[in-house]
């Protein structure tokens, strides 16, 4: 019954753990159908994931999957993709996962240029673990652990990404899921390190307490805050003021890492090898 | 144009009762064709005014919802 | 045919640690600097791509344990190298590659601490970090070379161990072997048997990757080698994905451990030295033991009944062999560069049958013969 995309979902494992409007599983549709666009080839991807809701995803996927831990996914797959850059690497992050505990992974992973496409599902909380704030709760957000709302200022994960050397950044919500779908699609085909910044609501430990409805509202508010970056950039900074931009942020082309190390160890050998002739 | 119009096909919409869990999504994106169930599942109500535009399906979080693109 | 003139080098610990991961057919290797290990990283660092290997500096050491389990899942024979506070951060992950079944190895060169104690000084203060460093019960392998040789020779056996029962194995070396200089005999290419992780039969139409062998251990395939499936550090059934099931989940764990326990005959490496008429054995590992080899020599010529006992596996502890010297030797004496960690196994083993008494010494330094044999005479 289900449509050609499903080919790349697990359904014998749905339904899924997520709660019920959860946005987890929109992000997984729309990574779904961008497997669907790429045309993807099941035995020659691996799909990493770290530890939250959020990377139960990989569980779901029908690849060779890896459910890591907390913060590693990065580090686990640039592991994976430096010993057979022939395979497809897809990485599952929450904004926790990525960006908290995983952070320094998150910008080594930039820096180096490695060819993996990260999908970022940024909810705004540590969902897993019930609602504490997280490295992107908006300041002065509520959470359990900031009960008065947070009083640390998040950080905007595009411009991290692109500081620190990525060469793909794209941001989405899964209310624009078709164009999710795309900026997940042109970020793996672009080679070289992408990030996708999935804006997905977490009603139950971040809506509920934030007072922003259901998951239906939170989708909403996506539609209502999200702006195309085309828009976006001809907005003044105050009419962008709590709203942020959509679509592809940046994109550029730089070495990427696993084709520099291939081509170094080409040219080692070559040398080896006319050492000892000579 | 007329490639790009959405299949008027009502009968395909596909609703997998047992992985629905319910949350409202579907039916406060498309209040016309769909509605809740007593059980609290969601149910294609009026299936006729289905325009195909597959909102539901995209973002039913729980793989729920197919609509069914026969184009014949 | 090489002869054994050609293959006699001299040799520091770190080094041959590094030839003997390449003889064992090393193809990852990932790691992060810190004093006394760094030797292995710089080397493998020049040495690797030759092989068509390949080698990272991460991050940190999450990272680096990380990476090497992910290279190992891609199919390559992977191999970390750190020192204390490395050990310590590269303990989660240890602990996933446990539970996920996952071949690798881990060079611990150890040195002083606790935190940054004296880095440049030896130590055995993570005996027990070794065994219980991450969190869970857990079986893992831990090898102590005591010379430049068994560097070599131990390394290849750890990455034989990793992939035959895949399990993290830990070559538990420390500072003064890493750094000691000494001449080697490397065998012949080809001399050592060299174990590879064995593949699941191909054309299954279901395929388990943690359904046990015989022998406990399941065959996991190589990431897209035949099969997609599911690897997790979560609780898992034989299909590799996650579960609760309180009975699935006694026997994983238990699998764990008796994956080990129950081939310790064929793990467990040690050295007896003159224990046959011996009254008092020594126990000892690593550096000390060379030290320990000395002062069984000055006891002999002194008329004392002194032999030498030398775990070379720690982990799995030998405990048949202790339980039967502790039948014979009305004293165990145990010299360790920390507070008396394997002593702890030693008297637990021993049940009472013998006095044991630890020589302890944690300033940095080596512990002397004459350190040890003032044990002895005080007896
Ligand atoms: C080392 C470690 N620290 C803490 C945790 C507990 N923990 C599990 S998930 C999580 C946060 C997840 O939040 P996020 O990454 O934003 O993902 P989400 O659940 O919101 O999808 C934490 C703190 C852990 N599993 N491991
Ligand atoms: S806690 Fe939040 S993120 Fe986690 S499944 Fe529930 S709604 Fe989704
Ligand atoms: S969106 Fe999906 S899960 Fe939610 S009510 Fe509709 S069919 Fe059910």
């Amino acid at each position: 019954m289900q449509n050609k995309v499903n080919k790349y979902l697990r359904s014998e494992m749905l339904p899924h753990i997520w709660c019920p409007g959860c946005g987890n599983g929109i992000v997984l549709g729309a990574l779904t159908r961008a497997f669907g666009l790429l045309d993807c080839d099941q035995d020659n991807t691996v799909v990493v994931s770290g530890i939250g809701c959020s990377s139960r995803a990989s569980g779901y996927l029908d690849f060779s999957t890896l459910h890591t831990t907390h913060g590693r996914a990065l580090a686990f797959a640039t592991g994976i993709k430096l010993a057979r850059p022939e395979l497809k690497v897809f990485v599952i992050m929450g904004d926790g996962d990525s960006t908290g505990i995983g952070g320094n992974h998150f910008i080594h992973a930039a820096r180096r240029n490695i060819d993996l496409t990260a999908i970022i599902f940024n909810n705004s909380i540590y969902g897993m673990t019930g609602g504490q704030s997280s490295p992107l709760s908006p300041l002065n957000s509520k959470a359990t652990t900031a009960p008065q709302g947070t009083l640390e200022r998040p950080f905007d994960l595009p411009e991290l990404a692109r500081a620190a050397g990525a060469t793909y950044v794209a941001r989405g919500t899964t209310y624009h899921a078709n164009m999710l779908t795309q900026l997940i699609k042109n970020g793996a085909d672009h080679k070289g390190f992408s990030v996708v910044e999935a804006i997905t609501a977490c009603p139950i430990s971040y809506g509920r307490r934030n007072k922003m409805g259901n998951g239906y509202d939170m989708l909403l508010w996506q539609k209502e805050h999200g702006i195309p970056v085309e828009r976006a950039r001809k907005l003044e900074p105050s009419e962008m003021e709590g709203k942020f931009a959509i679509g592809e942020l940046h994109k550029s082309d730089a070495p990427e890492f696993t084709d520099i190390y291939e081509r170094f160890i080409d040219e080692k050998q070559i040398n080896h090898r006319e050492a000892k002739k000579a | 144009m007329l490639e790009t119009t959405p299949p008027r096909n009502s009968k395909n919409i596909q609703i997998n009762k047992s992985w629905c869990k319910g949350c409202g999504i579907c039916t406060g994106l498309c209040t016309k064709v769909l509605a809740m169930d007593g059980g609290g599942k969601a149910i294609a109500a009026n299936p006729s005014l289905c325009t195909g535009c597959r909102l539901c399906e995209t973002h039913c979080p729980d793989f729920a919802i197919s609509i069914g693109v026969d184009v014949n | 045919m090489k002869d054994v003139a050609q293959l006699a080098r001299l040799m520091q610990g770190n080094e041959a640690i590094v030839e003997g991961a390449l003889a064992a057919g090393l193809r990852f290797f990932a790691g992060y600097p810190i004093t006394p290990s760094t030797e292995i990283s710089e080397l493998l660092a020049e040495r690797l791509p030759l092989y068509g290997g390949k080698f990272i500096q991460m991050e940190d050491e999450m990272a680096s344990m990380a990476a090497i389990i992910g290279a190992s899942l891609a199919g390559l024979k992977s191999l970390t190298a750190t020192s204390g506070p490395g050990f310590s951060l590269k303990q989660e992950n240890i602990g996933f590659a446990s539970m996920a079944e996952v071949p690798c190895v881990v060079v611990n060169v150890q040195r002083h601490g606790p935190s940054t104690g004296m880095p440049t000084a030896p130590a055995q203060g993570d005996v027990m970090q070794a065994r219980w460093g991450t969190h869970g019960d857990h079986a893992i392998i831990a090898l102590c070379p005591a010379s430049v040789q068994e560097s070599y020779s131990l390394t290849v056996e750890a990455f034989n161990l990793s992939e035959k029962y895949r399990v993290p194995v830990i070559l538990l070396t420390d500072e003064v072997i890493g750094h000691m200089r000494e001449r080697v005999v490397l065998p012949q290419p080809g001399a050592m048997k060299v174990i590879d992780r064995k593949k699941p039969p191909t054309g299954l139409e279901k395929y388990y990757p943690y359904q046990p062998g015989e022998d406990g251990v399941p065959s996991v395939a190589n990431f897209c080698e035949n099969y997609r499936f599911h690897v997790t550090g979560l609780a898992h059934d034989e299909s590799g994905f996650p579960t609760t099931n309180p009975e699935v989940v006694e026997k994983l764990i238990n699998r764990l451990n008796d994956k080990i326990m129950e081939h310790v005959d064929d793990i467990v490496l040690s050295e007896s030295w003159l224990t046959k008429d011996a009254e008092i054995i020594i126990v000892a590992y690593g550096a000390v033991s060379r030290s320990a080899k000395k002062t069984v020599k000055e006891a002999r010529a002194a008329g004392l009944k002194v032999g030498l006992f030398r775990p070379i596996t720690i982990w799995p502890f030998p405990e048949k062999e202790i339980a039967a010297l502790s039948r014979q030797a009305h004293t165990i004496i145990v010299p360790e560069m920390n507070l008396g960690q394997l002593k702890l196994e030693v008297e637990r083993v021993t049940s009472g049958r013998s006095k044991v008494i630890g020589v302890n010494k944690v300033n940095g330094e080596l512990i002397t013969p004459g350190e040890i044999l003032d044990a002895i005479i005080k007896l």
